[in-house]
């Protein structure tokens, strides 16, 4: 028999599996035409609201800081979940999942490599957008509180960990993509805009039903917890081009942070456990 | 006479999702040994048996009871993976990547390192004749090119063994005469090649030994030579009389 070269002869499950899917996930984010049209519609339509003037209101850069941070967040959620929830099916549809797992790859690293891809690429556009952000506030308030901004791009990039995740999970329950992108948006929307008032629903209600709600308002990630627009929008973390001392509360910033993370590895988990056991017939 | 893969008393089961429906038996009791150093052909009519157990010598599905195992390793652990090149049906590769980003990926999870990883692209792009359009997109590829850089992920290890899931199929006569020559090659090279295929003709000039599945059970396996001596007709009657066929005229 011929003997293979020594690189084949041994082989450890770590990381180089996970971050060479990764970075073929990456590199279809920066190939695809979806981050550069969703920053240029972001640019244009923050451009286009900055260049009006409003009852002569000097206050009008908040409104603006506002409108293009709720642009950055809308977009954001659309590249996190258009992004994860074709990932899978995708390589079951195009068959490349096959050659890929007939190599020495398991399935755990596969739905991790998956996971850093997104994640990676969520961050990377995050970067683009708020660099923009940056641009346009600095260039009106005459500030720029860097500290403040690292906070919330690093929670927002957590909050976007969670969003993968789900989205990879629902990849690997549901068989449509476009299904799962749906029901993750209304999901992640729901959490994010009624997740934080779930508990005082459930004060006003009694008995069982009240007890389900309570139940809910613990069971969900608290995606809400993570957007800190309005630290930004009235620059709550002080102002200066200098490092500002008051900005969120570092053991909150440290608390979210490993919140988003055990539910990210929560909803990693299932994921592998649901992938593990699906049969891949060809 | 080393054996590469080894199956013994495969019996695979698919549940049906329906209530009510009975499961089905995909593989019944298989037994099959592929020596080192040889070309077998794995043959058999659809839904014979012959994917599943591809499937499951590739880890993609696991066995109801009995057991398979690749140089030895049981296909169950991923490490049984490290020493094979497969090459799936009708593969569309990554578009938004070339030929050369694909095979980088995939060497980068056989851990070559970097300057060997170079070298061994360059060979099989060479090998595959898409030497030429390497830094071309993937998605640009014609089905023969396809099919072609499915061969050179496959062989991006330098596998002692190739399982290859009808390799000619979808091609043109000139497409399939060069993945043909290319198995030929690999067997000088003294590889071991596992294949499934339609194309008796090209089974019959290629392989050293094939196994025949009917509804999931090994009907014949042996040597193409010796079929030929016994049966006295070419491999393509060979196979429809053992899988009971009868013209209507």
């Amino acid at each position: 028999m011929s003997s293979s070269t020594s690189w084949v002869t041994s082989r450890n499950p770590d990381a180089n599996n996970i971050f060479a899917i990764a970075g073929v996930v990456v590199k279809e984010m920066y190939r695809r035409k979806d981050f550069y049209v969703l920053l240029v519609l972001i640019v244009l339509i923050t451009l286009m609201l900055g260049s009006v003037s409003f009852f002569d209101d000097d206050r009008i850069v908040r409104y603006l800081k506002d409108a293009c941070l709720l642009l950055i967040w809308l977009s954001s959620l659309v590249i996190a979940i258009t992004t994860a929830a074709r990932q899978i099916p995708a390589e079951r549809e195009s068959r490349t999942i096959y050659p890929l797992l007939a190599k020495p790859v398991g399935r755990g690293e596969f739905v991790a490599g998956k996971f850093l891809g997104c994640w990676v690429a969520c961050g990377i556009a995050l970067v683009g957008f708020y660099f923009f952000f940056g641009i346009m506030s600095a260039s009106r308030e005459h500030t720029l509180p860097f500290l403040v901004y690292f906070q919330a791009i690093w929670l927002h990039w957590m909050c976007l960990g969670i969003v993968v995740a789900l989205v990879l999970l629902g990849s690997v329950v549901f068989a449509a993509p476009s299904s799962n992108a749906t029901i993750c948006f209304i999901v992640v929307l729901g959490i994010m805009f009624a997740g934080g008032h779930l508990n005082t629903l459930a004060l006003q209600m009694r008995g069982f039903r009240g007890e389900v709600v309570y139940a809910l308002y613990y069971a969900i990630p608290h995606l809400e917890w993570y957007d800190v627009r309005d630290f930004i929008i009235h620059n709550w973390g002080g102002s200066g081009l200098r490092l500002v001392t008051h900005n969120i509360d570092w053991l909150v910033w440290v608390g979210a942070s490993i919140y988003a993370a055990l539910y990210t590895g929560m909803l990693l988990g299932c994921t592998w456990l649901v992938f593990q056991r699906r049969t891949m017939t060809l | 006479m080393n054996n590469v893969v080894e199956i013994h008393d495969l019996r695979v089961e698919y549940r049906s999702r329906e209530f009510g429906q009975r499961s089905k038996l995909a593989v019944d009791g298989l037994n099959l040994q592929v020596h080192s150093g040889e070309v077998f052909g794995f043959l058999g009519p659809n839904g014979a048996g012959k994917t599943t157990t591809m499937n499951v010598l590739l880890g993609f599905v696991n066995a109801t009871s009995g057991s398979a195992s690749i140089f030895g390793v049981d296909v169950r652990e991923p490490i049984a993976r490290q020493r094979i090149g497969y090459l799936p049906e009708l593969t569309y590769y990554y578009k938004f990547l070339n030929a050369q980003e694909l095979l980088r990926f995939y060497a980068r999870i056989f851990r070559i390192p970097r300057a060997e990883r170079d070298q061994r692209i360059d060979t099989v792009l060479k090998l595959v004749e898409l030497d030429g359009a390497r830094r071309r997109l993937i998605k640009t590829y014609s089905k023969g090119m396809q099919q072609r850089v499915g061969l050179a992920q496959a062989l991006i290890n330098n596998p002692d063994l190739l399982i290859l899931d009808e390799p000619t199929s979808g091609l043109d006569p000139v497409g399939r005469m060069k993945v043909r020559e290319i198995i030929q090659r690999l067997k000088e090279q003294g590889k071991t090649v596992f294949f499934s295929s339609h194309e008796l003709g090209e089974v019959e000039t290629v392989c050293d030994r094939v196994a025949i599945l009917h509804e999931g059970k090994l009907k014949v396996e042996g040597r193409v030579s010796d079929l030929l001596q016994q049966y006295q007709c070419n491999l393509e009657n060979v196979f429809l009389n053992i899988v009971g066929y009868k013209p209507q005229s």
